[in-house]
């Protein structure tokens, strides 16, 4: 697996760059795991509901946060810096060409990640993604910290997972976040702190490796 | 004529959203081009043409669902 950390980069120009990659993984390359983070911006996936965007598009792009269309599955999401977008670019050919089973391997390493960091995290039936309960919620929750949400292309797969590390979650105010009526939280929220993303982005490589070897 | 199947997309999986069409009917299209996406569990899947030849019907229109080994459109 070749771990590629792109740093901040523009939603556009990353994805341009997860295109060469996935394709470079269909003609027999190693498996890519890239990380980054992106400037504020709202995806739109396939499954995106016009509801889901609670602001007219000028108003959002007046804020400072860019909109994009994707073709990944799911509805809308944000990402902003302090947020890990981890893209795995993997050949499920030699994971057997199923996609529950990954949806699901990718909550699995999202929980075991969380747990590295003193949290307990869940994923729920029916609604992809890690959620968390909030103590200081007294039980009214759960709260979603990772989004998810993944595109495949001749089994080979892009998009990924959206970790909220030390985002600013005021900005999840534009939207319903992946169509839903739930909050978001994050690792800084949880902890009480901010979390290191270099020590975040070390974990999330080695529950990657753990996971898909 | 070629049937365009919605492939099988793991275990337990019966259908999925077309969530858009690339190619209109009437059009050409070669083998192996992009010509829809299936939409499942928070997935997008390329689908892409079986064969070359023109798109003559489309079974399943976008934001309908389709079933696993059923047809989604017809290129001849």
């Amino acid at each position: 697996m070749i771990v590629e950390d792109w740093g901040l980069v523009n939603y556009a120009d990353g994805f341009e760059r997860q295109k060469k990659c996935v394709q470079s993984v269909i003609d027999g390359a190693e498996d890519h795991l890239v990380l980054c983070e992106h400037p504020p911006v709202l995806t739109l996936g396939r499954q995106t509901h016009p509801e889901s965007l609670l602001y007219q598009r000028k108003e959002i792009q007046e804020r400072g946060v860019a909109v994009e269309h994707v073709d990944r599955g799911g509805d809308v999401t944000l990402h902003a810096p302090g947020q890990l977008v981890v893209y795995p670019v993997f050949d499920l050919n030699k994971y057997g060409k199923d996609l529950k089973v990954y949806m699901e391997t990718l909550e699995e390493v999202a929980v075991d990640l969380l747990k590295n960091f003193g949290i307990l995290a869940i994923s729920i039936s029916g609604q992809r993604g890690v959620f968390v309960e909030d103590p200081a919620k007294g039980g009214v929750g759960p709260d979603k910290i990772i989004s998810i949400g993944v595109g495949v292309r001749k089994w080979v797969t892009y998009h990924g997972l959206g970790i909220n590390v030390n985002t600013d979650l005021s900005l999840f105010n534009l939207i319903k976040p992946c169509g839903l009526d739930v909050r978001m939280t994050s690792m800084q929220k949880l902890k009480g702190h901010s979390v290191p993303m270099g020590d975040v982005k070390a974990k999330v490589i080695e529950r990657f490796q753990e996971h898909f070897s | 004529m070629t049937k365009i199947i919605l492939p099988e997309l793991g275990e337990g999986i019966t259908k999925a959203t077309i969530a858009c069409w690339h190619t209109k009917v009437g059009e050409d299209v070669i083998a192996g081009q992009e010509i829809c996406e299936a939409v499942t569990d928070k997935a997008s899947f390329v689908i892409e043409a079986p064969a070359a030849g023109r798109l003559r019907s489309i079974s399943v229109d976008e934001g309908k669902e389709g079933l696993v080994g059923g047809v989604l459109g017809i290129i001849e």
